[in-house]
């Protein structure tokens, strides 16, 4: 092909942009609608992951040891649990220290009901802390430590707990946006390209005398569905680029919402941290659903 | 190479089971002027359809400039057709365009190089006799000069061949006489034409070679012929 004729594929293709008007409009519409939800359905998943993440990295087995349990056992306890291959890391927090903590985090209100309790009658059990290194064997390595009960004749767990409920929701969650968001964006990007190819469609139709003259005077097939490819292409191009817009200016003044409101202890990803991916995908989706769908229009509607 | 067009038993039968050509055989030189007569259905149209490859025979062969027209892969046919221009009784012409664009056209979808094409495009309005109306529109010009932007269209890529499918047929005597002396013009200058045509004057009086053809088969073939037909 000379630059010429790529010239001239590119002006037709724009002409029949335009020529189309509604049609092109129309079409243009549906890929920000689908890909707009698709972007929002992105930057969901993106950000549940994230915040599931970040709570993975925080969840600690607590295992609270009897009263009866002395010193010696506890640091024979503290040595098992530590040769664990799962565990990364341990720490002992005392019933003294476990009743600060516990009085700190409850404030001030706190402070009327923890009224009394001393070192004596410390409700507090003893807790060894475990951190573990892959946040998907804390069930396993709870089971474990919880089985300690049976090669100590002395039952020195009292019990055992982890953050269970926050975990498995957050991946629940994450996996229903996923899969609801998956057919829905399908769908509504099968319907684009429907709506795309009916545009092609139309300009085939419109130009039908024209592809006759072309192809009697010796135009080659692919000189004549280019314009096509580039009217197609062209609406994807310009509905992903719209979409890219209006989800990163919405995007941004999200974060800014969210992060003035204080109440709100969730922070979202920045935006310059994620614009190229998702960018990037919506671009090239929406390039692909024109491509596509001009595709179906010329096989079934251009025979050359 | 001397025949441009070379039918050997060609048949076509369409799918409604119409057998518009019964084993035709035929040949015809280079730098011929065949004129086409027949009744109406009697195969013509087929035949012509057959030479620029918009059909292809249902058995027999065609060869046209050399290529086995049957037989050819798709995407050689557009490289075929360079070779041969098409004039239609409905003349074809774009109707956005200028007459020179129309001619224009059928030099930029074969990718002709820009400045080549400004003064081909000339040179053949200018044989037609419309250089001076080469941006006018198609529907500010009468009948025939529209059929003469379409022959202008038909021959701005020198093919060897021109199928011309009732030319006259929507003109009046005295502007068909005009497209006649033309074509006649393009025959001398060296281009074969094959012209079907319902104009008994014109065959009786520029004598050529006459070929009628009668349910789908060739029923005369004279050098020098006569119409031979009342209507």
């Amino acid at each position: 092909m000379t630059f010429n004729t790529f010239l001239r594929h590119l002006r037709e293709g724009c002409r029949n942009v335009f020529r189309n008007g509604w049609m092109s409009v129309a079409s243009i519409t549906s890929i920000i609608v689908s890909l707009f939800i698709l972007g929002v359905f992105v930057l969901l998943v993106l950000n549940v992951n994230a915040i599931a993440d970040k709570a993975d990295s925080q969840v600690q087995i607590r295992a609270f040891l009897n009263v009866t349990v002395d010193q010696k056992l506890r640091e024979s306890l503290q040595k098992e649990i530590a040769s664990m291959p799962e565990v990364s890391r341990i720490s002992f927090i005392s019933k003294a220290q476990g009743l600060e903590d516990f009085r700190k985090s409850m404030g001030d209100e706190g402070k009327d009901i923890l009224e009394g309790f001393s070192k004596d009658n410390n409700p507090i059990p003893d807790t060894i802390m475990v951190e573990v290194i892959e946040p998907t064997t804390v069930p396993f390595v709870a089971k474990k430590i919880e089985a300690l009960n049976t090669t100590h004749t002395e039952q020195p767990i009292f019990k055992v707990k982890y953050g269970k409920g926050t975990i498995e929701t957050l991946f629940k969650v994450t996996r229903t946006v996923r899969n609801v968001g998956f057919i829905f964006v399908a769908g509504l990007a099968l319907m684009s390209m429907f709506l795309i190819s009916n545009t092609i469609r139309v300009t085939i139709l419109a130009r039908r005398k024209e592809i006759g003259i072309m192809k009697l005077v010796g135009a080659t097939n692919n000189f004549i569905r280019w314009p096509f490819f580039v009217e197609g292409t062209l609406i994807g191009l310009i509905g992903s680029l719209i979409t890219i817009g209006i989800l990163f200016v919405g995007y941004d003044q999200l974060i800014s919402a969210v992060s003035s409101d204080l109440a709100l202890q969730v922070s979202l990803i920045p935006l310059k941290q994620i614009w190229l991916q998702i960018g990037g995908i919506l671009f090239v989706l929406g390039v692909l659903i024109g491509m596509w769908g001009t595709t179906l229009s010329i096989r079934k509607f251009l025979k050359v | 190479m001397k025949n441009v067009i070379e039918m050997q038993d060609v048949w076509k039968t369409y799918p409604n089971g119409a057998h518009a050509l019964q084993g035709v055989t035929v040949k015809i030189d280079r730098n011929e002027f065949v004129y086409v007569v027949g009744p109406s259905g009697a195969g013509k149209s087929t035949f012509m359809k057959l030479i620029y490859r918009e059909e292809v025979p249902t058995k027999g062969q065609i060869s046209v400039n050399g290529f086995n027209i049957g037989k050819l892969k798709q995407r050689k046919i557009p490289y075929v057709r360079r070779n041969i221009g098409v004039i239609f009784q409905d003349f074809r012409l774009l109707p956005r365009l200028s007459a020179f664009e129309n001619v224009a056209f059928a030099m930029e979808v074969i990718e002709s190089p820009k400045r080549q094409m400004k003064k081909r495009v000339m040179e053949v309005l200018d044989l037609v006799g419309l250089k001076s109306k080469a941006n006018r529109q198609p529907a500010q010009l009468s009948g025939g000069e529209q059929q003469r932007i379409a022959i202008a269209r038909a021959i701005v890529n020198n093919p060897s061949v021109i199928i011309a499918d009732e030319p006259t047929g929507n003109l009046d005597p005295e502007t068909s006489w005009g497209i006649m002396q033309l074509l006649d013009e393009i025959n001398f200058r060296g281009t074969t034409i094959v012209m079907a045509t319902h104009n008994k004057d014109i065959v009786n009086s520029m004598r050529k070679r006459v070929i009628a053809i009668e349910q789908g088969n060739i029923v005369r073939d004279q050098l020098r012929g006569e119409y031979g037909y009342d209507f």
